[in-house]
């Protein structure tokens, strides 16, 4: 029973959820969020028929112009159209949001599956090298990973797996403790399932919507990172469109040329405020289930 | 009940030797999970045959690797962290310059995000679904979706390019000064930390205000000023501390791009020169620093909670 508490009380560290907008109807919130990651998802993949311009393309007799209605956001010190830039970066990031999140969330589950459902030694190892992973700063130990790997977008993808299935791990082991004392599964024991089918059938089903809903707030954080990783040079590196490297390419321009560095971070505010709104909507509506 | 506190206390430690333990693990892997020779990687492609030789010599990269672990801990334990392979000086030197920077960074962000989120959270709470309310959320579910190094670039667009009341950069020479140079990153902070704490803080003081204690101190006529300072306020700081505290490894990783931006000359600048440098024993012991710096400020959170609140129970 204290160890049921214990896990009941830390929660994980990033898993506030972002309950605004809350006076909206559940499905009004899902649907609003839906729109906006529906767009995003639409207008990077369209890209190519949106735009007349190349992202990678120089021009240089086009350099740091303003926005206007030929460069919507205006172009960069190549000449490079940065509307177009900010549509195709939207690959990249939203790529980062869904294999950050659920390669940790597969891995994450399976492991806090074995750990709450067999306790014993392989729980004890499981549970202090979380303790110990919680205990440096997230960002902290991505970085420190990524100096050992070296930068770019593959060996981002591994930093932020080592990190974050932690979070899943701890999350689902709490719920299968909960679980297991049930008796529908003493049931299925009784009757002669196997381990194997118990986990997966009987107890899976019923542990894993808390860990989805926390993939929802962790997909912000993760195109979060990812960007924020970029932008210090360490994930997605030059020439290639990325939001957070794209911001901190304007940043030697930012005295003549704000538009550079401001603009693409639009993008990632709608993705962010699509996926929160969802993730809050799906939280509250099994919230209301349950 | 001082007795109980030193148990408590006691029991706190106790819990944190396996994880203290972890930690000194993981931070020694650091230099030795580099793929390929330590050494030549940390001096690059111009080194020597006989300066790769002499590093390794030095670092003792020579000898197994559990004694290499046993040293790491002897001279941990005697506070001694290493020595820089660039910039020639011992790590010691060189976190301890910047501790104080990154430090007073994070409690003004602190300070200034409690400033803002208190008033905001009890004007909230006291006109709870009104327009403003609204209209306070929706500005906060904005606050959490921006990039903090986007406010932090906007910020500076504003405040020091067109208007020139802030610095661009910098960290000043005496406490004026570090509140003068440090208020855009502080508040760069804020609009990410504020959105997190007004939430909470709302909640609890619209629970206070409906508690019997409040309806009784309005029954002894209190007037509403000191009901509210007295004992909305008291009440519903306490919970605010204790989430500062559980998201100080956040504040500390995001002080690391905010550093980075505003050259402020702190922890965060340090780690990133050193990573684009490889300068790994930097990078080691700033790992081990952050790590340490988060399980004290959390052991403190949870001393402090018990202080304000003395209605916790310590066992």
């Amino acid at each position: 029973m204290a160890e049921l508490q214990q896990t009941a009380m830390k929660k994980p560290v990033r898993a506030f959820r972002l309950g605004l907008f809350s006076r909206l109807p559940v499905n009004t919130k899902i649907a609003i969020g839906l729109a906006l990651v529906l767009i995003v998802i639409l207008l990077s993949l369209c890209a190519p028929w949106l735009t007349p311009y190349d992202p990678n393309a120089n021009d240089l007799n086009n350099v740091l112009q303003k926005p206007s209605v030929k460069h919507w956001f205006g172009t960069d010190n190549f000449g490079r159209d940065i509307f177009t830039r900010t549509l195709y970066a939207g690959r990249i990031d939203l790529q980062i949001g869904i294999v950050a999140v659920v390669v940790p969330l597969i891995a994450g589950s399976v492991i806090g599956l074995f750990a709450g459902y067999f306790g014993g030694w392989f729980n004890i190892l499981m549970m202090r090298l979380v303790d110990v992973m919680i205990s440096f700063p997230f960002m902290v130990l991505i970085i420190a990973i990524i100096s050992i790997l070296g930068p770019g977008l593959m060996n981002m993808y591994i930093a932020i797996f080592l990190v974050g299935w932690t979070s899943y791990a701890r999350i689902v082991r709490g719920e299968v403790l909960v679980v297991k004392q049930q008796e529908y599964i003493l049931a299925a024991r009784s009757i002669g399932y196997g381990h194997g089918r118990i986990i997966f059938r009987h107890i899976l089903p019923n542990v894993i919507s808390p860990a989805i809903v926390f993939a929802m707030s962790d997909v912000v954080l993760c195109i979060l990172t990812g960007a924020s990783l970029s932008f210090l040079g360490l994930g997605v590196q030059p020439p290639a469109a990325e939001w957070g490297a794209m911001i901190s390419e304007g940043r030697s321009y930012i005295i003549n040329a704000w538009w550079i560095s401001t603009l693409p971070g639009l993008a990632i505010i709608v993705t962010g405020l699509g996926f929160s709104l969802l993730g809050d909507g799906l939280a509250e509506k099994i919230e209301n289930q349950s | 009940m001082e007795i109980l506190r030193v148990h408590f206390i006691l029991q706190r430690l106790i819990q944190l030797i396996p994880v203290v333990f972890g930690i000194s693990i993981v931070s020694f892997l650091i230099i030795h999970l580099i793929p390929g020779d330590p050494a030549s990687i940390m001096l690059g492609s111009r080194a020597t045959p006989e300066n790769v030789q002499q590093l390794t010599a030095q670092m003792g990269l020579d000898k197994p690797l559990y004694d290499q672990y046993l040293i790491f801990l002897q001279n941990l334990v005697q506070g001694d962290l290493g020595k820089s392979i660039l910039l020639k000086q011992s790590v010691n030197t060189l976190i301890s310059e910047r501790l104080g920077t990154t430090f007073f960074l994070v409690m003004y962000a602190s300070v200034l995000s409690l400033l803002v989120s208190i008033p905001i959270a009890l004007w909230s709470a006291m006109k709870k679904d009104s327009l403003l309310d609204n209209g306070f959320r929706t500005l906060s579910i904005f606050g959490l979706a921006m990039p903090s190094f986007w406010i932090g670039i906007l910020l500076m667009l504003l405040f020091s390019i067109k208007i020139k009341l802030f610095p661009v950069s910098g960290y000043g020479k005496n406490f004026i000064g570090h509140l003068y140079y440090l208020f855009l990153p502080a508040l760069t902070i804020t609009c990410s930390l504020a959105p997190v704490l007004v939430r909470p803080l709302r909640s609890k003081i619209i629970n206070v205000f409906s508690s019997e204690y409040i309806e009784a101190a309005r029954a002894r006529g209190l007037k509403e000023h000191q009901i509210i300072l007295n004992h909305v306020l008291r009440n519903a700081i306490s919970g605010t501390v204790t989430i500062l505290g559980v998201n100080i490894g956040w504040l500390l990783g995001g002080s690391i791009v905010i550093e980075t931006i505003f050259s402020v000359p702190g922890l965060g600048q340090l780690l990133i020169n050193s990573i684009l440098s490889r300068d790994y024993p930097i990078i080691q012991g700033l790992v081990l620093v952050f790590a340490i710096l988060v399980i004290v400020v959390n052991l403190l959170t949870d001393l402090c909670y018990a202080w304000l609140d003395p209605r916790v129970d310590l066992e």
